[in-house]
């Protein structure tokens, strides 16, 4: 199979699997695209870079960042004159490790890795219907299997039967909840789980909360005021804030990544539905244009979809043989 | 930074502006600009290459070479491209000759259905329909609640299939039952709400075909979130290949995203675009409208649904009222509370401002607090209706009473008291101008927008 090989060597087996058919689409079309462009050619000419434009742009990679890729090597092109496809293929190589690599660690922390805090909280933030209660429902699932205790809080007291859904993944994963009832303040229930996560001694907390448009300034305010209600019961809570976007988001989710960060400090982010489609590449333009790492990839629907992103893995599965 | 269609196309059209005529030289660095601006705002690549290519070729026919204004000629030629490919006119739903009329909602997972299903039924029932909801997401955990949550408060019914308290996951049986029980009860539509499907799934693709092939709807709605990037026409091609669906909503618009993913779907998959939904108030729903799409990407406002709003908080009469007041002077505290108060019944500060022409792209980044009226109208309430009709006599006393009545600081009074003497010399000002006739600049202004006539000041 090669393309994901490394990219994913610490997980299992079966994950291995999963993770393979998740991303089987990105990976035949991205590089098949690219090795077709490639195959035949002698020499890099404008055709052959308008073609790597479009099969940048079209991956999702991102205008600014396709254009970025495409000068650097118009620059190295014109400088020594001749370039043959191979050194062209090494060149993008080289551009898109860079791209993805000059963020600080090369892989986020497994879930059975020791945590730095006790309880250690995460808050999950993001627009309307980009997976956010999946994704905690995934998690919850991921971290219990690691040994860890792990006590949700349904946050999103918004949106019509978002704590029922909760609630079912909760069942799911066999973690417990705390909630209050619809409507009620969203800060408060934040409040209450990491209070009760102090009492029982959890390892971890997984606060949800409503879907919100990055637009909406009273909004965005109301996730600020969360968060630092949190910080009343556990300095420094939360402690990881996750931004979790769409993966077939186009370019809004720059925009998205840049407001939730100046209101409430993105840590990292998860980027869902991966499954299926040609979306790779927005992996790609999101940790260019913004500096904060991808931490997980939701493929698929079930407990076990969700992986730790390994980014050095990544680029060289992308290219390796 | 990102900016916007409409900023970049500005830039681009500026560099032909600057210059006295279109020429073959200027014209490619402009296509190039603009169509990095449409694959800025998620235009599908090959689309946005269409739409240059088409609007090369105009700019560059003698008309627009001989015309003394290159820039503004290139904004009509990308407006009325743009509204071509958006689908030129609005289409409605199919309805039913024999009710019920069975409308079929599919789309990813995230895009938005349920709440859009929601907001159609209380769309129809305000024209006088009696719809019914089949909750046939029978898989994600608590879409039925959720479904039914929304239906409560639209006060329409819902129809599921429950065996011991637990959702019968048979998404076709569900459907086939909605429409016979909704002939029984007498309800003339029945929406059936699926669950979120990736394209790529098989099983799934195979269900919605399925639901298809047993109810025979009337309309199929493909729902797309406005935000989708470039994957958006594969998502659709898919669907369309499966459901040959009959048309397309557009959710979460009240985003920045410019919506590129609308140009896209409507040029590779040929189907209308049948309403637009903003926002999670259900009454945020309107129907599509391609040349008010174009305005909106290329940031020219969308002067129609404004003058809209507006004709359905005021009436000739009341318009006319108003006018006098202005100009005799008698304008006071009361008639700009009872303005407040329509405005606000127009919708939100935001949403309304993006509707001015020019206007919206430089307000985009303002955050605007749509509270902010709250505050005047409690300053107002605490006044007694003398004072609201003689402001000049809020003496200190007066004033004092007023902010601690109305939770403010005494200086938030001076400032309203203030603005409302600065706002009534404006008023008198402009009613002077435009009463010589001076409004003409605004005219011409929207004359050269005017396109497909959507005019909302004609002659």
């Amino acid at each position: 199979m090669g393309f994901l090989d490394r990219f994913t060597n610490r997980n299992t087996d079966e994950e291995q699997e999963k993770l393979d058919k998740g991303m089987d689409k990105t990976r035949s079309s991205f590089m098949g695209k690219l090795n077709r462009l490639v195959r035949g050619k002698d020499t890099v000419d404008a055709a052959l870079l308008d073609d790597l434009e479009e099969l940048l742009v079209t991956s999702d990679v991102g205008v600014d960042t396709t254009l970025d890729i495409i000068d650097h090597i118009e620059e190295r092109v014109a400088r020594d004159q001749y370039v043959s496809t191979e050194e062209l293929n090494a060149m993008i190589r080289e551009e898109i490790a860079m791209l993805m690599l000059d963020t600080e660690d090369e892989r986020p922390a497994d879930f059975d890795a020791e945590l730095p805090n006790k309880p250690h909280v995460v808050m999950v933030v993001g627009v309307n219907g980009v997976g956010k209660t999946t994704t905690i429902g995934k998690m919850a699932h991921r971290y219990k299997q690691a040994g860890k205790s792990v006590l949700m809080g349904a946050g999103d007291t918004f949106r019509a039967a978002a704590i029922e859904q909760l609630e079912i993944w909760s069942e799911r994963a066999d973690v417990p909840m705390i909630k209050q009832k619809h409507g009620s303040d969203p800060a408060a229930v934040a409040f209450d789980t990491i209070e009760a996560a102090v009492a029982r001694d959890s390892d971890v907390v997984l606060i949800d909360t409503a879907g919100r448009l990055h637009t909406k300034g009273g909004l965005m305010d109301e996730l600020s005021k969360m968060k630092r209600i949190m910080s009343r019961k556990v300095p420094d809570a939360p402690h990881e804030v996750l931004l979790v976007l769409d993966a077939s988001t186009g370019q809004n989710a720059i925009r998205q990544a840049e407001e939730f960060t100046k209101s409430v400090d993105v840590t990292g982010l998860a980027l869902t539905k991966l499954d299926g489609t040609a979306k790779g590449g927005v992996v790609i333009g999101v940790s260019h244009q913004f500096q904060v790492p991808v931490k997980y990839i939701g493929v698929g629907e079930g407990l076990d979809d969700l992986q730790v992103f390994d980014r050095k893995g990544f680029v060289e599965a992308l290219f390796g043989e | 930074m990102f900016e916007s269609l409409s900023d970049k196309l500005d830039s681009a059209l500026k560099s032909v502006t600057g210059q006295g005529r279109i020429n073959e030289l200027n014209i490619a660095e402009t296509m190039r600009e603009i169509r990095r601006a449409l694959l800025n705002a998620d235009v599908n690549y090959k689309v946005a290459r269409d739409i240059t290519d088409r609007v090369k070729e105009k700019a560059t026919g003698d008309e627009v070479l001989q015309s003394v204004t290159p820039g503004e000629q290139l904004t009509k030629i990308v407006y009325d491209e743009l509204t071509r490919v958006l689908g030129g006119e609005h289409v409605g739903l199919n309805m039913a000759d024999h009710p019920p009329t069975v409308i079929l909602v599919a789309g990813l997972q995230g895009s938005g259905k349920t709440t859009f299903v929601a907001k159609l039924a209380k769309h129809l029932r305000s024209k006088g329909h009696a719809p019914l909801l089949a909750a046939a997401d029978v898989y994600r955990p608590a879409a039925v609640d959720q479904l039914r949550t929304l239906a409560d408060q639209v006060g329409v019914p819902v129809y599921s299939v429950e065996d011991d308290g637990q959702i019968v996951q048979d998404a076709v049986r569900v459907a086939d039952e909605a429409v016979a029980h909704a002939k029984q009860k007498a309800r003339d539509v029945v929406i059936i709400d699926t669950a979120g499907r990736m394209h790529v799934d098989e099983a799934m693709m195979k269900e919605v075909a399925d639901i298809k092939g047993a109810v025979d709807p009337n309309e199929i709605l493909f729902v797309v979130d406005s935000m989708t990037g470039q994957d958006a026409v594969n998502t659709a091609k898919e669907f369309n290949e499966q459901l040959d669906f009959d048309g397309v909503v557009l959710t979460k618009l009240d985003g920045d995203t410019r919506g590129g993913a609308a140009l896209s779907i409507r040029t590779v998959v040929e189907k209308p675009i049948k309403f637009a939904s903003t926002g999670e108030k259900l009454d945020a729903l309107s129907e599509f409208y391609p040349d008010r799409m174009a305005q909106r990407i290329l940031g020219m406002g969308d002067v129609v649904s404004f003058v809209e709003r507006a004709q359905e908080q005021y009436d000739e009469e009341q318009a006319q009222q108003l006018k006098q007041k202005i100009k005799s002077d008698d304008f006071d505290l009361q008639d700009f509370y009872d303005q407040l108060q329509r405005i606000q019944n127009m919708g939100s500060m935001k949403d309304l401002i993006g509707m001015i022409p020019g206007v919206g792209s430089q307000m985009k980044d303002l955050d605007l607090d749509e509270d902010a009226f709250k505050h005047i109208e409690a300053m107002i309430l605490s006044m007694t209706p003398e004072e609201r009709s003689n402001p000049q006599i809020l003496n200190g006393t007066r004033r004092r009473r007023i902010a601690k009545g109305s939770g403010v600081e005494v200086r938030d009074v001076n400032q309203l008291i203030k603005q409302f003497r600065d706002m009534k010399k404006m008023m008198k000002t402009m009613s002077k101008l435009t009463g010589q006739g001076r409004s003409m600049n605004l005219k011409k202004l929207m004359g050269r927008f005017g396109g497909g006539g959507s005019n909302p000041f004609p002659g």
